[in-house]
């Protein structure tokens, strides 16, 4: 479980983010949501101390992460991964390499054992056999999932992603959703999602933060999204009249579901 | 406030170089990457350090024989001249402002580069210590590989210096032989070696500071590549003449 503590975070005089506190809970997708600009990037970043905040603090499991030294953070990063919101695979490595990384760094393990890791976290996100494949020979899709093997190849206790399907198909953006729901699941670790993707939020947001200038203007799950009246929530995930609609319509269909439960 | 402005830079500058020397996580990964640079530093720059090395000891001769001329001084004088010049001053610290242009850049947009792209948060992320891996390979690289290049280089230019003098008949074999062999101060030996190290860690370590708080953008980048290689030729050149003072 993480925790965030009134987290400030001012650039000069810009305030970006203006206390946020929220849990982040264990063995679920947290999702943090929010227009282009909202700050999510920075809220992750804050929680992951690759920014410090202006005040306030970020606590793993008990343990407050900016009151520690260099040498204890280290150790808590060992526990973490991360995907980036633009991947960040070292170029100048091969795809096996870049998921190899963090194990050459830190492990003894064998290369026999390495390789098979690798090729499991490959597997793991569907991308058998693109070992030898330099970072800018693949597209941006298989990047992300790329990001995500190396991000998950040192079996991390906390998992964060920062729109890991922006800039994917639909089709795409789900397979990557559910590729991380159910790693979430599977080794029960908590993970942390920005998104401004609608269809995360209904199919993974187990525990939502909206962020609005600044601060947090919602929270809920993804069964709470569609009954909530919050406005500000509804302007940004129906954005569209077209979407406005299919909410409507989803609406009345439950309606009317509820209504005939009542009369049995 | 220029003076607190370089307060900032140089202590940051300490900090990053303090927590670099922090213990490997893994010490095969930095020797593996330290053999890398060596070979990159080392072997990549041989030709431009032979290149620049005859030129040194071609015009060194020349012009010294120009100033001879018509003076009772001996001429095998000129062996002499070529051979402690080039030791003492030229190899070092020609051959380090060229280094610094080529390998100081280098390392500058690298880092600088890594920065950018998010590597480094990403290595950070991962729990290296990434101003110990990214930077420390290269430092100790070039701090093994700078002086061997120097010593090749002072050893070029004097054969340089005798391509120029002896075949167009300023002076003789002999003569120019004698002049390499006569007066000869071993200190001057260590002073350039001494040299080289300073100014290897200067090249380095500046141009990596350079690229390891690089702000983002490609202009930045240029910039910080540029002010790499302008800043670490003024701190070779001042701490050219702080050894010099220091030392002789
Ligand atoms: N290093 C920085 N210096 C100054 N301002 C910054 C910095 N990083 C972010 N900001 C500002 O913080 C605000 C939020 O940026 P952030 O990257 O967190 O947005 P975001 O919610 O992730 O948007 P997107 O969905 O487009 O990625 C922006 O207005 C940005 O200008
Ligand atoms: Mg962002």
């Amino acid at each position: 479980m993480i925790r965030a503590e009134n987290l400030f975070k001012t650039f000069d005089d810009h305030e970006v983010i203006r206390g946020i506190s929220s849990e982040f809970l264990k063995g679920k997708t947290n999702l943090i949501i929010g227009r282009s600009g909202a700050g999510k990037t920075v809220l992750l970043k804050l929680l992951v101390g690759l920014i410090s905040p202006t005040s306030g603090s970020v606590w793993y499991d008990n343990v407050d992460f900016f009151s520690l030294d260099k040498k204890q953070k280290r150790a808590i990063r060992m526990k973490v991964g991360m995907l980036f919101q633009a991947s960040a695979l070292f170029d100048s490595m091969t795809v096996e390499e870049n998921i190899r990384f963090p194990l050459d760094m830190f492990t003894n393990m064998t290369k026999k054992e390495k390789l098979s890791r690798v090729d499991y976290c490959l597997e793991r996100v569907n991308l058998p056999g693109i070992n030898r494949k330099y970072p800018s020979e693949i597209s941006g899709g298989m990047q992300k999932r790329v990001g995500i093997a190396r991000a998950i190849v040192m079996q991390p206790e906390y998992l964060f992603c920062d729109e890991p399907n922006s800039g994917l198909d639909p089709k795409t953006a789900i397979v990557i959703d559910e590729l991380i729901k159910s790693i979430t699941v599977e080794n029960n670790i908590t993970t942390i999602i920005n998104t401004h993707d609608m269809n995360s939020v209904m199919e993974i947001g187990d525990n939502i933060i909206l962020i609005h200038e600044g601060v947090i203007a919602w929270r809920g799950d993804k069964a709470e999204v569609l009954r909530s009246d919050n406005q500000i929530l509804q302007n940004f995930i129906f954005a569209s009249p077209f979407l406005q609609h299919l909410r409507e319509a989803a609406l009345e269909r439950q309606n009317e579901l509820t209504l005939r439960m009542d009369k049995k | 406030m220029l003076f607190s402005r370089f307060l900032y830079h140089f202590g940051r500058y300490l900090t990053m170089m303090g927590t670099g020397l922090a213990r490997p996580e893994k010490g095969y990964m930095y020797y593996k990457e330290t053999m890398r640079q060596m070979n990159d530093i080392g072997i990549g720059s041989l030709i431009i350090v032979g290149l620049i090395s005859i030129f040194i000891g071609a015009v060194t001769a020349v012009q010294f024989a120009y100033q001879l001329d018509g003076t009772l001084v001996p001429q095998y004088y000129i062996g002499y001249i070529v051979r402690d010049s080039t030791i003492i001053e030229l190899a070092p610290t020609i051959t380090c402002l060229v280094l610094a242009g080529k390998v100081g850049s280098n390392i500058a947009a690298e880092i600088g580069g890594m920065r950018q792209k998010e590597h480094i948060d990403a290595m950070e992320i991962m729990g290296v210590n990434t101003s110990g891996y990214l930077v420390m390979p290269k430092v100790v690289a070039s701090i093994v590989v700078i002086p061997m290049l120097v010593a090749l280089a002072a050893f070029i230019s004097i054969i340089g210096g005798y391509a120029a003098s002896v075949p167009t008949g300023l002076l003789s074999h002999v003569e120019f032989v004698q002049g390499v062999r006569s007066f000869f101060v071993e200190r001057n030996i260590m002073l350039m070696f001494i040299k080289s190290v300073v100014f290897a860690f200067i090249l380095t370590s500046v141009p990596a500071y350079q690229g390891y708080f690089v702000k983002s953008g490609s202009i930045e980048l240029g910039r910080a590549s540029t002010n790499a290689v302008v800043l670490s030729d003024i701190l070779i050149l001042l701490s050219d003449y702080v050894i010099a003072v220091l030392f002789t």
